[in-house]
């Protein structure tokens, strides 16, 4: 498929791009957990404390425990309910975000295509390298400097022009996968990009609530980030005022 | 350098400054060498218009010399003379490309805001608050000017600075008033307000083929202003019933375009200024829409209201039923300034239209405050001050 239809995200299955459950996403408040703590929390807090209301605070109050627990490994939580996040089943989150571009579709591709143009726009890339036709490796930035992750991918499905599909491989710090597809909008209105990442928190019961709590920052990187791609292709930089003057200096 | 800077409602300071540098490739930037105080501003500076930071450097009307320009600009250079629209578009996206310039994708720093408030986000705006992408203003000796190709016009020889710094924000918006008014043979033009951008659009109604046009103000010397510079007939709302004036002066069919050139601080006599201001003191609602509601009241059935004045949340008692039945249609929106600038400094250079009336008081950026305060309260028969940084 590749002309857009407004039914299409009902129909569209991407079940197959789920990352893999890895070892390293069942061991217990293990590095994976605690990283993913760490950048969880870390967003949380700041996102909770940018907002002026309860629902900021509470994001506020669990980023901070999160944040405690990313640093020290123990969970509080865990601890009192008796939890063993290792024998839970752990649950893959998934976004999904489009936008239309006003571009013809080949030359959207054909930048995502190129790996290494991927952290021009994504924000929390700090750099990918293409290490063979399909295989790549990833440095992801974590916010507030606390340090990068690193995992090999592989595409793992291929349409020129149309669709392109990646994942993680076992033993990555965080199991994820993406897929982005183009397909032209009607009556040259340029392509619309469809975009799905998805990646699995830590294993348990704590972790599916993470997941819930970080869904909507998660949701807000993926908008923003395509929204940065969409800016590079249609003007060639991307809006800013970071570094301009004012009276606050 | 030296800036004029918000901080706070109706708290204006001078003060010093870092210099613009170049931040992206389509970058230019500009020594300003006039920038003009506009209504709209006013709006900020009452604190109805959100998400201004404390420092903001405010002004959006503005021309100069560009004297730096970023490696990704094509056909500007050093030492052109320009003046430069008030909205950001970045000529790339699907609004750009059809001439659509003040709705574009791309130039709006923070497009959550707005598309939280809106639905969705139009273009960033120099001088203009954060939700409209938080960029310095031109309030300033020298001001970065982005997508630079796209937003800056130079200047024909033979146009004064005095008339040229209009076309970059009174001009084209009042012109756009008109053109989205589809004035037809015969057309009666009525415009609301008759500060820099009324003044304008009564000019462009003519331009555009009105047989007559209507002002309505409260404040003599501007009315003076549009009956000698505009050729519009005049009324004072505070000393005569508008409808019913409107009604008479048109042979009872109403006029055929209505033009808002006031926006969401509108004033009006009796209760009903005094329940719109209640309102608007406690946020019930963000505007005071009694020109709109008059508009749509006055316009002939099969009318079009046209409104270039700025809303920025909610009105209350919108005459829905007035509009519907009148079978009305209405045209709004920020101005295209990239789409009219070409032409209408054309038009200045070719005689057509004079602006340079409108500039009352040239003063220096150092008395930003004053001319703000007196802009502000229309004292000394201010129209628009003009600072020269």
């Amino acid at each position: 498929m590749d002309t857009y239809n407004s039914t299409f995200s009902e129909q569209f299955d991407t079940a197959h791009i789920s990352p893999p459950i890895t070892g390293s996403s069942q061991i217990n408040v293990g590095n994976t957990e605690r990283i993913i703590s760490a950048v969880g929390g870390a967003l949380l807090t700041y996102y909770g404390l940018r907002k002026p209301n309860t629902l900021g605070l509470a994001m506020a109050a669990v980023g901070g425990s999160l944040l405690f627990r990313g640093a020290t490994g123990y969970c509080p939580v865990s601890g009192a309910i008796g939890l063993n996040t290792a024998e839970n089943e752990s649950i893959a989150i998934e976004i999904t975000r489009s936008l239309t571009i006003l571009k013809p579709r080949n030359e959207l591709y054909q930048y995502w295509r190129q790996l290494e143009n991927l952290p021009n726009f994504m924000q929390h890339l700090q750099d990918v390298r293409q290490m063979g036709p399909k295989h790549s490796h990833w440095i992801a930035r974590m916010p507030k400097g606390i340090g990068t992750v690193e995992w090999d991918a592989d595409i793992i499905q291929e349409e020129k022009n149309t669709l392109l599909a990646w994942r993680s491989l076992p033993g990555s710090d965080i199991d994820n996968a993406g897929e982005v597809r183009f397909m032209d909008a009607p009556a040259n209105r340029g392509t619309v990009v469809q975009a799905t990442i998805s990646y699995r928190p830590p294993a348990g019961a704590v972790g599916g609530g993470v997941a819930k709590l970080l869904n909507p920052v998660f949701k807000q990187i993926v908008k923003e980030d395509l929204r940065r791609f969409k800016r590079l292709m249609e003007t060639g930089e991307i809006s800013t005022i970071e570094g301009q003057p004012s009276g606050r200096a | 350098m030296k800036a004029l800077c918000w901080n706070g409602i109706n708290e204006l300071n001078v003060e010093r400054v870092p210099d613009p540098s170049i931040l992206n490739p389509g970058d230019a930037i500009v020594r300003v060498t006039m920038s003009s105080v506009c209504g709209s501003d006013l709006h900020l500076l009452d604190g109805y218009v959100p998400t201004m930071k404390e420092g903001d450097i405010i002004g959006h009307e503005f021309m100069g010399e560009v004297v730096e320009i970023g490696p990704g600009v094509k056909k500007l250079k050093k030492g052109d003379r320009v003046v430069v629209g008030s909205v950001l578009g970045c000529g790339g996206c699907e609004f750009c490309q059809t001439d659509q310039w003040s709705l574009c994708d791309n130039s709006n720093t923070n497009p959550e805001i707005l598309e939280k408030a809106y639905g969705h986000a139009g273009a960033g705006i120099f001088g203009y608050s954060h939700a409209f992408g938080g960029y310095a203003g031109s309030h300033a000796e020298y001001i970065r000017v982005p997508y630079a190709d796209h937003g800056s016009f130079k200047v024909p020889e033979g146009v004064k600075d005095e008339a040229a710094v209009f076309t970059s924000d009174a001009f084209p918006t009042g012109f756009m008033a008109a053109d989205m008014c589809g004035i037809e043979r015969g057309d009666t033009v009525v415009v609301w307000g008759a500060g820099g951008v009324g003044q304008m659009a009564m000019q462009s109604a003519y331009l555009l083929g009105a047989e007559r046009v209507i002002a309505i103000d409260r404040f003599d010397d501007r009315l003076e202003k549009a009956r000698v510079h505009a050729k519009a007939e005049v009324l004072n709302y505070e000393k005569v019933d508008v409808l019913e004036a409107l009604k008479e002066m048109t042979g009872g069919r109403g006029p055929d375009r209505c033009i808002d050139a006031v926006g969401m601080e509108a004033h009006t006599t009796g209760v009903e200024q005094v329940y719109d201001r209640a309102k608007q003191a406690v946020r019930m609602q963000t505007g005071r829409p009694a020109v709109l509601r008059q508009a749509i009241m006055a316009c002939r059935k099969g009318g079009t209201v046209s409104i270039v004045g700025v809303y920025g949340g909610l009105i209350d008692k919108f005459p829905m039923g007035a509009a519907m039945n009148k079978a009305l249609t209405f045209k709004m929106g920020q101005m295209y300034a990239q789409k009219y600038i070409p032409q209408l400094l054309d038009r200045v250079a070719a005689g057509e239209v004079d602006p340079s009336y409108m500039l009352t008081h040239k003063w220096s950026l150092d008395q930003g405050p004053e001319g703000y305060k007196m802009f502000k309260k229309k004292t000394d028969n201010c129209m628009r001050v003009v600072f020269t940084p």
